[in-house]
């Protein structure tokens, strides 16, 4: 299906996240990369070391979660936004999802927006805790916001809310 | 009459990175270029780009062209904006327009055709009502002109162009309604459909349009599935109002200078249709015509970029400039090409330049 709709399914997204012992943890990444295209940017892109790709740029790219520092570098330098940033440390009732977002308006700290699913559809409403996008971005902002915990795998989209209805 | 050692066609990604090329190996270049500035399909590709650092990647098509222009103005290139070449003659004579008002000729040592390629189009009833335009030229009103084109857009056609298109069209607040395939899976990278699916918008695979629908413009769409042999299935039809109906099904190489100067031409379509064989430097089979990028086969920008690097070193080559590390260079760029190339993604265009290349000697 996923080669029809570009909707990954639960079980293709569930694999690509690091074990939940490491996201109780803090900040890492989740690399949605599912099928091989010649692209290494994320791999240049970390500090730590924690991408994998390799000498042939076509391979997909390995998390190494224990030396990921959830930095985010790699979010704003994937070209296909595959990249999000999850931590369930915060809190017990909260995940938080930081998520590339190039649209506008950017929302603001604080606000309420709309969480949408690998399908663009409503899964929950989510509070903004920050959104930045500084010039080493380079024009792909990263918001992060709140949604309960079992929302987790669901999450991958916002949208905002439009005041006038 | 003009003399120089290279002419370059196209200020494209090809013919940039070659003219820069063949000017870093000691060549006097010319480039002509039939738009009013360099860059090519570059300036209106706000999306990074795939690859690795040595083809900008994660770097946006448009910042790459002003990369391009500050490299261009550190050697010795001569721009010829708004001039069209129109044919390549016997002798080797090249003429152009220039502004469409006064003709030009140029005598060069070697040539680098770097014309790129056109969009397809598809037969359909309504096919030439306005609102019905191909994608790369609702990209070039959005994007170069800052032109809102549209409010309800249905995109046919889901390889990366229209999937990329659509996204840039969400981005500008435009609706997309839709995306179009008329192949049973998507064509284009699966992390550029993953950014319009999860922004809501449906990809229909083995889905096509059945007409256009409107008086003096379109106002709607009519959609039909497919079967597996790509027959129309009746009763599947569905009409989807909309202004804008973007036809990206895909680029057929623009060689017509090259037909017209007698290189060896060949259909395949793994490249994009009639496209010149060309040796392992780039030459085609007329001595001292080279090609570069889409004009060769259709892929993705950061291949012709380094094919275009190729041409340069080897046209320079050829008028006698030979840097020291000409066999370091050719291998290093050949490097890079079969990386991009050696995937799933590259699959077609290996098997296509296996049938473009030429035998020198045969």
């Amino acid at each position: 299906m996923f080669e029809k709709t570009g909707i990954a399914s639960p079980e293709m997204v569930l694999e690509k996240f690091p074990p939940l012992s490491r996201i109780n943890k803090g900040k890492v990444a989740v690399l949605e990369c599912y099928r091989r295209i010649p692209c290494n940017p994320c791999e240049t892109a970390c500090p730590f070391g924690a991408i994998e790709i390799g000498e042939d740029i076509n391979n997909m790219p390995i998390l190494h979660a224990d030396k990921c520092s959830g930095c985010g570098i790699c979010l704003t330098r994937c070209p296909g936004l595959a990249i999000m940033i999850v931590d369930t440390s915060a809190s017990e009732e909260y995940a938080e999802l930081t998520l590339p977002y190039e649209f506008r308006p950017l929302p603001k700290k604080g606000d309420t927006v709309f969480a949408l699913s690998r399908s663009g559809e409503f899964v929950c409403e989510a509070l903004v805790l920050s959104a930045l996008n500084p010039k080493s971005f380079d024009r792909t902002p990263a918001v992060r916001i709140r949604v309960p915990k079992k929302h987790l795998y669901d999450v991958r989209n916002i949208a905002l809310i439009d005041k006038e209805g | 009459m003009i003399t120089c050692e290279l002419l370059v066609i196209g200020a494209g990604p090809a013919g940039l990175c070659s003219a820069i090329t063949a000017a870093k190996s000691g060549a006097s270049v010319v480039v002509l270029e039939r738009s009013p500035d360099i860059g090519g399909q570059l300036i209106k590709q706000t999306h990074m780009f795939f690859g690795s650092k040595e083809q900008h990647a994660s770097t946006r098509g448009v910042d790459i062209a002003e990369i391009l222009r500050e490299e261009i103005a550190r050697y010795d290139i001569k721009l010829m904006l708004d001039t069209t070449a129109l044919g390549i003659y016997e002798d080797g004579m090249v003429t152009a327009l220039y502004k469409e008002e006064e003709y030009m000729k140029f005598k060069p040592g070697a040539i680098i055709v770097a014309t790129g390629a056109c969009e397809r189009f598809l037969a359909f009833p309504n096919n030439d009502l306005p609102g019905v335009c191909g994608a790369g030229a609702v990209q070039t009103l959005m994007n170069v002109y800052g032109i809102m084109p549209a409010k309800d857009v249905v995109m046919l056609g889901a390889g990366n162009i229209g999937l990329i298109v659509s996204y840039q069209l969400m981005q500008a607040g435009v609706n997309v309604k839709c995306i179009l395939d008329a192949a049973p899976k998507i064509g284009g990278y699966l992390v550029h459909a993953s950014k319009v699916a999860r922004m809501g918008v449906p990809i229909k695979t083995s889905h096509t349009v059945k007409r256009a629908i409107g008086e003096d413009h379109l106002t709607a769409v009519e959609i039909v599935a497919l079967d597996d042999k790509f027959n129309q299935i009746p009763g599947t039809e569905e009409i989807i109002p909309a202004d804008t109906l973007c036809v990206s099904v895909g680029l057929t190489p623009l060689c017509e200078l090259l037909a017209m100067a007698g290189c060896k031409l060949s259909y395949i379509p793994q490249l994009g249709g009639m496209v010149p064989l060309k040796t392992g430097e780039y030459e085609t089979s007329v001595p001292n015509i080279f090609v570069a990028g889409d004009t060769s086969g259709v892929e993705e920008a950061s291949a012709a970029m380094v094919e275009g690097h190729i041409a340069g070193l080897c046209a320079a080559k050829r008028l006698g400039h030979i840097p020291e590390d000409f066999d370091a260079q050719y291998s290093s760029l050949n490097r890079q090409l079969m990386a991009l190339r050696s995937g799933p993604a590259g699959e077609h265009i290996r098997q296509g330049l296996a049938s473009a290349c030429l035998n020198k000697e045969a």
